[in-house]
């Protein structure tokens, strides 16, 4: 045992390793999450890794869809672990676990005129503006009590791998496949010499192959860079101010046995503490310790220099509070304001339709109102889509739904043997379906599908741009990428004279709503450009039996 | 200030700073400057073609049977006869090659399905190219569903990684804009394989297409293409007589251990499966294809259009009993 401010530098790098293993646990999972590898042995790609960890250890992700479901879906048990925790040791989560937690402390640590000397302790001194959090998590609440998760907005698992997925990520592989291209084509004349070795390394760091594009990336990166930028002006503005996250853990961690101890006497006003607090939680003696804002990152500690602070279990508390400040009033306003914000969003959707006809959702996805009630807009589904199909929406769901999936059949179809979104989907809005439940190809050995197929919409064709119709040439794309057996289209022959009068044999095809699944594969190989000849729209999925076209569809309820 | 007088050194510094920036950009911009309007330079490029062939190969055709089920014919088996009746591998393939080997993995689909080439036959060619001292072997295809699920459930990757090639899933940034001189395809988008390859295997199935009714051995090149294929479709017949003209395989075996009869190119269903236990091999791709049209869908020749339009560009015969046969049963 050294003295005890050595000890308190041993506690603060454990924490730095831990923030660290986290951090790269996320990115590890985050790459994990699609197969574009070749490594597996098995026929049917699986996804091996638990890559939804970080959204299933989230209090948050489970409480909230707790409230809007009346069950912990999956690992959601998982929470109880920093739920458990935090009710005795307080928000460990935040100051050694949480990756966007991590990367503010980061981004917060960069050294700058405005976050150094007197105007970094002053802003690192408890501010009431850390009481917005709790409004917001109170209307975050609010909102689940009337079934709908609207928290995956803000919340900073589902935030954080939103942002990687669908924009650091893509724009990653934009960079490196347009740097890998360049080695494989460019001519530098003597200088070709170099191209090999540069393409070895630039293949090595590819992470896909294939170019991944989403919808919305500028919007998502609006939000996120937001959030990183704010560091540079408060530390950590985002964990103090702003996370949902942070105020549950906070409102938890007022039971916690574990706390800060002052000792004035051996204090002597340095302010290192306060200089290097996380939190904004008044660590110095002489001021008040606000309990449930501290992230327990050992900083104080491990600056004092004078054992005037130390972290013990069941300390003396005459300096703290563990009071989050916010008035009942406060409390009541922003719940009700959660509360009352889904219905007047759900006022302007009709049940009875999707706010837009192309608003296609993935395969096993809940019934729409059941689906908002669980998709906290993680991404992870879009991440793992091998054919970049699924895609995050702006107004197709409406208001409530912002950035939840939505099959983009232009960009990719629904791969007919892939159930993946349902695997990974944390909360089961899309409900975890396997490949003979969505039944779109015989299985081995069989003639036909036995169970019915999950349909996710029904295909049209625009005979004013389809060729066969509007052109008199050949085509049938759509016809050879079908997936179903027997082929959802068919055609017949019709003869038809073209501008020079003569007569053709065409092909022209036609879909049978009986058959069509709605992957969209017919869209995404039509060779019509822009707007497609062969269109998709969401109805005739099973998912709302108000969305049936055909009247013998009954008989599969 | 005023009266002031700048030194000597001031004003060298600055005024040459000023100079030397302006200099800069006069210079600058008269190397940019286009006087012309932008000169359009994307069509007339000269344009490639791979001719991969064995010269002064007399064509021959080799037809080969496994009995029944009971017999001891399996694909690898028939596909090593073949080769054998051909005159060997050492025949086609010399040591030190670059060889690219092009199965038909266009779908997630499992063997028994017969909507990809038999892992078998692919697995066979490889053992056989490694034999004969290829240096690099390579299989792959431009796949039209998820790259990974067709290499995988077609057993093509397992079988051919075992026999020790090497297993590529098309890159986005290996396909080369290149201008491949035919009749209607100009400008495509290839995958740099096949402008690198020193000898290339063309290893199709036989399968029904509801287009060209069937799909063999010049409609596998559709799978060396990227960009936007499907505007094949509106003149196939020619686009493939103009891949065939493209790249002229060293050698073309056609799988038809299991032949798809309806529902192609895709199928599914084991009612649209045929076990026909048969492989045909040979170094002239318009022969083949007439053959196999012939043979495991009865269709004439005038049926298959492309086959005629490859014919009378001499890329070989449409007149398969012409050539010297070899059958053989195991």
């Amino acid at each position: 045992m050294g003295t005890p401010q050595r000890r308190w530098t041993r506690w603060r790098n454990a924490r730095r390793i831990s923030q660290g293993a986290f951090l790269l646990l996320f990115l590890y999972l985050l790459l994990r999450t699609n197969i574009d590898a070749l490594d597996t042995p098995d026929a049917i790609p699986r996804i091996s890794a638990p890559v939804d960890f970080f959204l299933e250890i989230d209090p948050l992700v489970a409480i909230t869809t707790a409230l809007t479901t009346h069950t912990l879906y999956r690992d959601l048990i998982l929470a109880l672990i920093v739920i458990v925790g935090t009710l005795f040791l307080g928000r460990f989560f935040c100051g050694w676990v949480c990756p966007m937690g991590t990367i503010n402390h980061m981004i917060a640590a960069l050294r700058s005129a405005r976050m150094r000397g007197r105007r970094r302790m002053e802003q690192n001194s408890w501010q009431p503006w850390q009481r917005w959090k709790y409004g917001i998590l109170a209307a975050m609440l609010g909102a689940a009590l009337f079934g709908s998760a609207q928290i995956g907005l803000l919340d900073p698992m589902a935030l954080l791998t939103r942002s990687m997925a669908l924009v650091v990520l893509p724009a990653y592989n934009v960079l490196t496949q347009d740097f890998y291209m360049w080695s494989l084509h460019a001519t530098l004349g003597p200088a070709d010499i170099i191209l090999t070795p540069i393409s070895w390394v630039t293949h090595a760091i590819l992470i896909r192959a294939e170019r991944v594009v989403f919808d919305q990336t500028f919007v998502i990166l609006l939000m996120f860079a937001g959030i990183l930028i704010g560091n540079r002006f408060i530390t950590r503005f985002w964990c103090r101010g702003l996370c949902p996250l942070g105020a549950l853990l906070g409102v938890l961690a007022k039971t916690s046995i574990l706390g800060l101890e002052k000792r004035p006497s051996l204090c002597t006003d340095c302010n290192l503490c306060t200089l290097h607090c996380q939190g904004g939680d008044n660590p110095k003696p002489g001021d008040t310790w606000h309990q449930t804002e501290c992230h327990l990152c050992m900083n104080c500690v491990a600056s004092c220099r004078d054992a005037g602070i130390a972290f013990t279990f069941f300390p003396k508390t005459e300096e703290t509070t563990r009071a989050v400040n916010l008035t009942r009033r406060a409390v009541l306003t922003s719940t009700g304001a959660g509360l009352l914000a889904i219905p007047v969003l759900r006022a302007a959707v009709d049940p009875r339709r999707a706010p837009d006809p192309a608003l296609v959702r993935p395969p096993g996805s809940l019934p729409e109102t059941e689906f908002l009630a669980r998709c906290i807009r993680c991404g992870e589904c879009m991440n793992v889509c091998p054919n970049n199909a699924l895609h995050p929406t702006l107004t197709q769901a409406g208001a409530e739904g912002l950035w939840t999936p939505m099959l983009m059949p232009r960009i990719g179809y629904c791969e007919p043997t892939c159930v993946l979104c349902s695997q990974v989907c944390p909360t089961g809005a899309i409900d975890e379906i396997t490949e003979a439940e969505k039944a779109w190809v015989p299985e081995v050995g069989t003639e036909r599908t036995t169970a019915p197929p999950i349909r996710i919409g029904t295909a049209f064709y625009d005979t004013g741009r389809c060729l066969p119709y509007a052109m008199a040439k050949e085509c049938i794309v759509c016809e050879e990428w079908c997936p179903t057996t027997p082929k959802a289209i068919y055609f017949e022959e019709v003869e038809v004279r073209d501008r020079e009068e003569n007569y053709l044999y065409l092909k022209r095809p036609h879909v049978d709503p009986a058959l069509c699944v709605g992957c969209g594969a017919c869209t995404y190989a039509c060779p019509v450009k822009g707007a497609p000849a062969i269109y998709i729209t969401a109805v005739g999925e099973t998912r709302h039996p108000h969305h049936r076209i055909l009247l013998t569809d009954a008989a599969h309820d | 200030m005023d009266g002031q007088q700048i030194d000597r050194r001031t004003f060298l510094e600055r005024g040459g700073k000023a100079a030397g920036f302006a200099a800069a950009a006069l210079v600058g911009g008269a190397l940019l400057h286009e006087p012309e309007r932008h000169p359009f330079r994307a069509l007339d490029d000269a344009s490639i073609r791979r001719d991969l062939r064995i010269p002064d190969l007399a064509p021959m055709l080799v037809v080969a049977r496994a009995a029944d089920a009971a017999g001891s014919g399996t694909p690898a088996r028939l596909t090593a006869a073949a080769l054998e009746a051909l005159g060997g591998i050492s025949t086609f393939v010399s040591r030190g090659d670059f060889v690219v080997i092009k199965p038909n993995v266009g779908w997630d689909r499992r063997p028994e399905q017969a909507a990809n080439t038999n892992p078998d036959v692919v697995a066979e060619v490889v053992r056989q190219c490694r034999a004969a001292g290829a240096a690099r072997i390579l299989v792959t295809d431009i796949t039209c569903n998820d790259a990974t699920r067709c290499f995988h459930r077609s057993g093509i990757a397992a079988a051919a990684r075992e026999a020790g090639a090497e297993v590529q899933l098309a890159q986005e940034a290996r396909f080369r804009d290149v201008n491949i001189g035919g009749a209607m395809l100009g400008r495509q988008s290839v995958y740099d394989a096949y402008l690198e390859a020193d000898k290339f295997i063309n290893l199709p199935i036989a399968k029904h297409h509801s287009l060209t009714r069937v799909t063999l051995g010049m409609k596998n090149l559709y799978g060396i293409l990227g960009g936007n294929r499907s505007r094949l479709h509106q003149d196939i017949h020619n686009s493939l007589a103009d891949l065939a003209h493209f790249v002229r395989p060293t050698l073309v075996l056609l799988d038809a251990w299991r032949v798809l009869l309806r529902n192609g190119p895709q199928g599914g269903s084991l009612a649209d499966v045929e076990e026909r236990r048969m492989l045909v091999a040979g170094t002239d791709p318009v022969a083949l294809d007439a053959f196999g049209g012939a043979e495991f869908f009865g269709l004439t020749v005038e049926e298959m259009p492309w086959i005629g339009l490859a014919e009378a560009r001499g890329l070989g015969t449409s007149d398969h009993a012409s050539l010297r046969r070899e059958e053989i049963t195991i």
